[in-house]
């Protein structure tokens, strides 16, 4: 949550005042533990919703025996591998296979600092916003590197390499895609046309969520860059390894790619990496095209009749988190069904797509939007 | 605190790339140490410098620094090396570069040297840039793409002939280089494809001996004539 603190000049900054300060900033841990427990209560929905899902496309019931309709079963899936004996390869290189697991984990988990589920309700609202969560999704190749070095079997390290490679050929259609949004123009406060040096146009993800609120449906980025969308949501899924894009996991060719030799709590940390990723793009793909937490009912003021007093505030932000989520769950729900529905991709197609077709789209996406900025001034 | 966390483990991470015995341990202190330094740019408040720091080069070029290591068989050095026989010249080196830091940078600024004078450090807050700022970005957009842009030019020149070494060396010839399609060329029926001086096809017989001298380079069936008819 954003809270306003002040800032206090400090004449030494050794002194032991400055050592309370940092302990009286320790009250960000409540916020922080906050979305982590929404997070982990958000990868159990997604678990169960990916078996329900599945299960309604090839026509049969999905978990019904854990808990009623299922939702304890992510649960179940969870203590189980917890309790399963952590197996390490004997020549393997045990400190990295220990370490990358780990790190795919940390670069999933710290791209939710930028999300914003409301006005306020973002960890951090900094002024680079996107540009940190794709800065962070391209330390994962190294943890998946690492995983596949250090487990000391050849179909493992290829499962690694490829990912790796599929990971930084799908980061650069993402990036520009990001970039293309970054550079919208501000409507100002008289309907003129701000340009882009006289305000603070940042990748702030507040900022880009409050670029589209201003025609409900129509003023979604969805409609400005549709182009972009898809190519977003193509290298979302590429970058989350789901199908069509799971050759790094896939069963027939690599055993399981880099997590062939993981067990118990290092197969569920992959596992629950793999889910925080999907849960992550899917909010960015909220936040960027759908209009993150705006009620995109246009001409419908039921946001602005929750602010009157500090409990109906409250209420309009629940409002406003259920807002987002619904639409995340768009997404969610169409990277699911493509999972069960469409073939897996060779590697040289996977990359042929990124490197020889995304990359140019995108491109020229860039160079649209440039040029019709361009046009419009 | 945290820049003095950020620091020493930059330094000693540097230190472990030179002095891991796996080269992919190696590689990755290599990647600690951007880390670290992409800590300390946050710290100077060049936010948008460390992100491209961990883009570019944690997510490019040391990826791709592992994957050469990786993929090729670099021998492990030898723990009882002799270290020592590299001493003289690099500890020169070393020295100068020493010597050199300690000439160029401003003593008052860093307060642990042994030549700071005893100043207490203030730290003031610059009201300016509370009430309109421009962010890293437009700064840098600001200046490379207006006063410097020739930098610009160049370094993109640079890029494009490394683009260009890339694709030499891995260059696919797609056109006028005779290549065999094996799909296409297990399809192919010799009965269709030949022709005869008279302008006939080849009877069965015919291309069954056609085929022999392709697969096997004689004939098998023995008193055979190619001049004959069916």
């Amino acid at each position: 949550m954003i809270i306003d603190t002040t800032e206090v000049q400090t004449i030494n900054s050794f002194s032991t005042s400055g050592f309370f300060k940092e302990v009286y900033g320790l009250i960000w841990i409540i916020p922080i533990l906050t979305l982590i427990l929404e997070i982990t209560i958000g990868v159990l929905v997604i678990v169960w919703l990916e078996r329900e899902i599945s299960a309604a496309i090839q026509q049969r019931i999905g978990p019904e025996y854990a808990g009623p309709l299922g939702i304890l079963q992510a649960i179940a899936d969870g203590t189980k591998l917890l309790l399963k004996e952590d197996l390490l390869p004997s020549r393997g290189d045990i400190r990295l296979f220990s370490v990358g697991p780990s790190i795919a984990v940390i670069s999933v988990l710290l791209s939710y600092l930028v999300i914003p589920f409301g006005y306020r309700l973002v960890l951090a609202d900094l002024g680079i916003g996107v540009f940190l969560w794709i800065a962070i999704s391209s330390i994962a190749p190294i943890g998946l590197l690492m995983s596949g070095y250090g487990s000391n079997n050849k179909y493992s390290f290829s499962g690694g390499l490829r990912a790796a490679a599929q990971s930084i050929s799908y980061e650069i259609p993402l990036t520009l895609c990001v970039l293309s949004i970054s550079l919208r123009l501000e409507i100002g406060r008289n309907d003129q046309v701000v340009l882009p040096y006289d305000s603070d146009l940042d990748s702030s993800t507040v900022d880009i969520v409050e670029a589209q609120s201003k025609y409900g449906f129509w003023g979604w980025n969805l409609w400005r860059q549709p182009i972009g969308f898809l190519v977003f949501l193509i290298s979302s899924l590429a970058e989350c390894e789901r199908l069509p894009f799971d050759l790094p996991e896939a069963e027939e060719e690599l055993v399981a790619g880099y997590q062939t030799e993981y067990s118990g709590i290092k197969y569920a940390l992959f596992y629950l990496a793999s889910y925080l990723n999907l849960l992550v793009s899917s909010l960015f793909v909220t936040v960027l095209y759908l209009g993150g937490w705006n009620f995109s009912i246009p001409y419908i003021p039921i946001p602005e009749l929750f602010r009157i007093n500090q409990m109906a505030g409250i209420f309009g932000m629940t409002i406003d988190i259920f807002i987002t989520l619904a639409k995340a769950y768009l997404f969610l729900f169409i990277s699911i069904t493509t999972r069960w529905t469409l073939p897996r991709m060779r590697i040289d197609q996977l990359l042929n797509l990124g490197w020889k077709f995304l990359l140019p789209i995108s491109l020229g996406n860039l160079l649209l939007t440039t040029s019709s900025q361009l046009v419009s001034l | 605190m945290i820049l003095s966390v950020l620091s020493s483990f930059a330094l000693v991470s540097g230190l472990m790339v030179v002095r891991a015995k796996n080269p992919v341990h190696s590689v990755l202190f290599f990647i600690l140490v951007f880390c670290n330094t992409s800590g300390l740019l946050i710290l100077l408040g060049l936010d948008f410098f460390a992100m491209i720091f961990l883009i570019v080069y944690i997510g490019a070029i040391a990826v791709l620094f592992l994957f050469v290591v990786m993929m090729f068989n670099i021998q492990i050095a030898e723990i009882h090396e002799e270290v020592l026989r590299y001493l003289p010249v690099s500890g020169i080196i070393g020295l100068i570069f020493w010597w050199e830091m300690f000439f160029i940078l401003d003593n008052e600024t860093i307060p642990l040297l042994p030549t700071h004078r005893n100043t207490t450090s203030l730290r003031y807050m610059v009201y300016a840039e509370k009430v309109q700022s421009w962010t890293n970005l437009e700064t840098l957009g600001n200046l490379l793409y207006t006063h410097y842009f020739v930098w610009f030019l160049v370094s993109s020149l640079i890029l494009l002939v490394a683009m260009i070494g890339a694709i030499v060396l891995t260059m696919h010839r797609t056109t006028r280089v005779k290549r065999q399609d094996i799909f296409r060329k297990n399809a192919l029926d010799s009965r269709r494809i030949i022709m005869k001086e008279d302008g006939r096809d080849l009877s069965r017989r015919e291309a069954y001996i056609y085929n022999e001298y392709i697969s096997f380079g004689s004939p098998r069936v023995s008193g055979f004539e190619t001049s004959g008819g069916a």
